[in-house]
């Protein structure tokens, strides 16, 4: 049901692009307008969302802790899964978002007859996961090239190592089948995964099924249904610079993939696609473990009611004095 | 404790690589443009007509070499009536005679690097 | 051990069961064995908490006060702006999965609402119906659901099902702390009245006697008096342990269950023989008598007024530094939260051992310390005279304990001492152990007997692994340095693995270490005689097979 929600509304989305633009030739709706508007929700949505996550303090130093403390100085600490300084914690946070070190320790379990239980690696997440962002961020930076004129030979470097085997006309590039295929894995183990299935939402198979129709889009006028890609940079362009035009001898495959791309990009603030940016201000991951060594502010911290040593004492004296216990007042 | 300078300061910086092109463009004031190329030096029509041949030129030439290269099938009857050589040296080229204000202005403006002059020569009046 | 429980390979057969509408119907079959009391009115009104009443959870009607749902979503409100991690955690799940069977209660039961990603979803599954605009005009296509009282019940069931050993957050991409989360529903369910016996009453003792098993001043000295006695029929020699006394260099805290419970009384026995051997100038307090903080699982705030009588209690009798006794979230509560919430501790100094004079720096602002870390420097320092044989009788294994593994990384502390007075130590598979350890099952509250059924379960990785070591390696005795896994191990090894007990580290140092003109000990601690000899010998066969 989830999944039959989620495809339709991406279908419906299709259909309304081409109908829009096919049919009804709003190109300048679909070239422009809603181009500036969903950038203009990504930007505002993005900082808002931020700027609410840093409103609301860090009251506790609570980081989950993998690995041997700082302690007496002849153990030696683990200084990326368990940091003590900043510098540590900027390692860790690499890892993190850079090889997703968390997933990379995911088992699987299973309780066999007996009960025995069985724990095996399971890295397939983390494999899929890592191969669908870095293509991801490859593929987004590849595009500059058709947001910036003249372009910077760096950015053609990237594209040069991605279609390295230089297989094909034009050249396959390595990211496209990859974030293809890492998609439809995350997707599939959402399907045949019990507990995957259990658990989803709508908006976790709207977010791949949206994710799959940009890629597919993107591959399917990179390879098949080829279109004027000098009138498409002049139209990106324009846009990113204020002059927006929509050139004509631009096929409706260009506009269904701009509009996939424009509802991502409206989309992201609101979803848990922020995730991006929220694995940086994660409490349990972005803090050193020095909380002996060095005291934690707490901004709301308030007194508390308390139960005094003088009231216990008021309460025990008797008791205390028949047992001998020093007392304050006799 | 709120890290806010922090958190701030890596927004403004997200913010500043992702807007990248909006500022790059700003700085060369380059962009909205599509290149100007130059008209054919001779004859009335191409192979295929020019929206077919902006977007799919390359999948023509690579249709062309297999014919030529593989099969040997040196010529092409247009609908037209007239009989063109598969070549890009002998029959692009020769109406669009001028690479560096023909091909590579587009090629430059999008950063695609064909190799066809791997082989092939280039015409003429071009020094390389 | 009540008589519905199922026999161990019937309990150990899990199926996974997801109901047929969906996690987002809400649903929860009170079942015997699976829930724990409400807290008494009583000890509500103690403690300041609303809607004290008797009720049960069974009840149909929970006698919430009026308007409780306004309570709880202002409630929520209120610790968004709070807790960044709140909003973080609920803000960036993306249900990846990766936690699901990593809990010790799924992995035992199967119920998909003990996968961390659900436990939470309970709760955000509210704050999209009613924070979310997507929520709100979307309703359950979003993934939003009503505050319902059906759906509050679930939030009982389940935020009472998780022992907030954060080892989910280990796995999580984003760290996530499904123990940040429980957390918090427990405040908001505390709002209105919601709380457990187990949890309320421990509270309200430690409140006003200064432990949680309510032990008054003068049962607490009979208790270390009797100890004391003790020691000298073992050992021959009279250790001192003074109470109350000021002017001392340390004070030193322990869980109440170490002089009140077994088998924590023989860690207490440790802890008094070293510090007698090493002449160590510290003291106990009654009123500090309780190392432990149940207020970890029941609020924030509840935990800042139970602490603050440590810093209050070192101040008045003026001691130089805080040493702490083997305990789990007790330790979380001390490296955690102490010095943020009733802190700063100026007027004490920066601990060094008086033994071997190494400073703790990791401790400067805190100023406290842990009796592994202290022991440990010790035995590297080669300061005590350690007879590890006198432990042979015992295989041993070590149990990471949630709070020390995941909230500080204590690893090799408890090991090194471990390795020093034990010579038959084996690990537990390496998935099981140190930040991947499993929770006892029964902490945060719930170690109660009527919620056995979860206990059992929960426990089953534990035990499993403990099983495989003790089939493997003849291990029968668990080690570990909390006094909730001293107090929950015995009855789950009993069912799951009998034949392996369960003791503390300080137990063993205790053990081993030879006193300055002691009587050559005929028993251990525990009162057990040696016999050498056939130990050794089914040893050797064990290690060779």
């Amino acid at each position: 049901m989830t999944i039959l929600i989620s495809f339709v509304t991406i279908v419906m989305l299709i259909l309304l692009v081409m109908a829009g633009v096919g049919v009804g030739g709003w190109r300048v709706l679909f070239g422009t307008v809603i181009p500036y508007a969903a950038i203009a929700t990504f930007l505002l949505g993005f900082i808002y969302r931020v700027t609410l996550w840093a409103r609301s303090p860090v009251p506790f130093r609570i980081p989950t802790t993998c690995g041997q403390q700082k302690s007496l100085d002849w153990i030696k600490p683990s200084r990326l899964d368990n940091p003590h300084t900043g510098l540590g914690v900027v390692g860790r946070m690499a890892l993190e978002v850079l090889f997703f070190r968390s997933l990379f320790r995911n088992t699987r379990s299973e309780v066999r007859e007996g009960p025995r239980l069985v724990y095996s690696a399971d890295k397939w997440l983390w494999a899929a996961g890592l191969a669908f962002h870095w293509s991801f961020l490859i593929i987004f930076l590849r595009h500059f090239k058709y947001f910036a004129e003249p372009i910077p030979a760096w950015l053609l470097t990237i594209e040069h190592l991605d279609g390295f085997f230089q297989v094909g006309l034009p050249v396959v590039l390595a990211t496209d089948l990859i974030i293809v295929a890492a998609l439809t894995f995350l997707f599939l183990r959402r399907v045949v995964d019990p507990r995957l299935r259990y658990i989803s939402l709508v908006a976790d198979h709207f977010a791949l099924f949206l994710l799959l129709g940009v890629a597919l889009s993107g591959v399917y006028m990179r390879y098949f249904a080829k279109t004027d890609i000098t009138r498409v940079k002049e139209l990106a362009t324009g846009l990113l610079s204020f002059q927006p035009v929509v050139p004509d001898g631009i096929g409706l495959v260009f506009f269904v993939h701009l509009f996939l791309v424009s509802v991502l990009l409206a989309y992201f603030p609101f979803s848990k696609l922020m995730h991006m940016a929220g694995i940086f201000l994660s409490p349990c991951r972005n803090m050193a473990n020095n909380n002996r060594a060095r005291r934690h502010i707490n901004p709301w911290n308030y007194p508390v009611k308390v139960h005094t040593y003088e009231e216990y004492e008021d309460e025990f004296r008797d008791v205390m004095k028949a047992a001998e216990l020093p007392v304050e007042k006799d | 404790m709120r890290d806010n300078g922090k958190i701030y300061l890596g927004l403004t910086i997200f913010l500043i690589l992702i807007t990248f092109p909006i500022w790059y463009n700003l700085a060369t004031g380059k962009a909205g443009y599509a290149p100007e190329l130059e008209k054919a030096v001779k004859g009335e029509d191409c192979v295929r007509d020019s929206a077919y041949m902006s977007a799919n030129h390359m999948d023509l030439l690579n249709e062309w070499r297999d014919q030529v290269v593989r099969d040997g099938e040196r010529f092409e009857l247009l609908s037209n009536g007239t009989t063109v050589e598969r070549s890009l040296s002998n029959t692009c080229l020769d109406c669009h005679a001028n690479k560096d204000k023909f091909c590579d202005r587009c090629h430059g403006f999008l950063g695609v690097d064909p190799y066809c002059w791997d082989c092939h020569v280039i015409p003429g009046d071009h020094t390389p | 051990m009540a008589e519905a429980i199922k026999k161990p390979e019937e309990l150990g057969r899990v199926q996974f069961q997801p109901s047929r509408k969906g996690w987002m119907d809400p649903h929860v079959d009170f079942r015997r064995g699976t829930w724990n009391y409400a807290a008494v009115a009583e000890t509500l009104r103690y403690l300041d908490q609303p809607n004290p009443r008797k009720w049960s959870p069974v009840d149909d009607d929970w006698k919430l006060p009026e308007g409780w749902e306004k309570i709880i979503l202002e409630g929520l409100r209120d610790r968004l702006k709070h807790y960044r991690s709140l909003q973080i955690f609920i803000d960036t799940c993306v249900r990846c999965g990766a936690c699901a069977d990593k809990c010790h209660f799924f992995i035992g039961s199967g119920d998909p609402k003990n996968m961390p990603v659900l436990r939470a979803e309970l709760l955000r599954s509210v704050y999209r119906n009613d924070f979310t605009t997507a929520g709100k005009i979307l309703g359950k296509i979003a993934g939003g659901r009503k505050l319902t009282v059906d759906v509050l019940k679930e939030w009982f069931y389940y935020f009472y099902q998780c022992t907030e050993c954060r080892r989910c957050s280990v796995f999580c991409p984003y760290g996530i702390d499904t123990a940040e989360v429980t957390m918090m529903a427990r405040e908001l369910m505390n709002l209105v009245g919601l709380s457990i016996e187990w949890i309320n009453t421990p509270l309200s003792n430690c409140y006003r006697t200064g432990n949680h098993l309510g032990v008054q001043p003068h049962g607490f000295k009979d208790s270390i008096d009797f100890a004391v006695d003790e020691l000298e029929e073992l050992t021959g020699v009279r250790v001192d342990a003074p109470i109350n006394k000021k002017g001392t260099e340390i004070l030193f805290v322990a869980p109440s269950a170490d002089y009140f419970a077994s088998p924590h009384y023989y860690t207490l026995l440790g802890y008094l023989l070293l510090f007698h051997e090493i002449g160590l100038d510290y003291t106990w307090s009654t009123y500090a008598s309780e190392g432990g903080n149940f207020g970890l699982f029941h609020s924030a705030e509840m935990m800042k007024r139970l602490n603050s009588k440590i810093y209050m209690e070192a101040k008045r009798l003026g001691v130089k530094w805080i040493l702490g006794g083997e305990c789990g979230h007790m330790w979380r509560v001390m490296h955690q939260y102490m010095d943020t919430m009733n802190g700063p501790a100026d007027f004490l100094e920066v601990p060094r051992s008086p033994v071997t004079g190494t400073r703790f720096d990791h401790a400067a602002s805190t100023k406290m310390v842990h009796i592994t870390e202290f022991t440990a420097d010790l035995i590297h320092h080669n300061k005590l005279k350690l007879d590890p044989s006198r432990n042979d009788h015992w295989r041993v294994t070590f149990h990471d304990s949630c709070n020390p593994a995941r909230a500080m990384g204590w690893i090799e502390e408890p090991r090194h001492i471990i390795r020093a007075v034990c010579n038959h130590f084996r690990e537990m598979p390496e998935n099981t152990i140190k930040e991947q350890t499993f929770c006892c099952g029964s902490g945060s509250g719930i170690g109660t007997d009527e919620n056995m059924e979860v206990r059992l379960r929960g426990g089953l990785p534990r035990a499993n692994a403990v099983k495989f070591v003790h089939e493997n390696y003849g291990v029968n005795l668990l080690l570990c340095i909390c006094a909730i896994d001293k107090a929950t191990l015995p009855p789950l090894l009993e069912y799951w693995v009998p034949g392996v007990e369960v003791g503390g580290v300080h137990e063993m140092v205790g053990n081993a270490l030879i006193l300055k003109g002691e009587n050559e000990r005929a028993t251990d601690l525990r009162g057990q005689p040696y016999e050498p000899e056939q130990v050794e010998a089914e040893e050797t066969e064990k290690t060779h097979a």
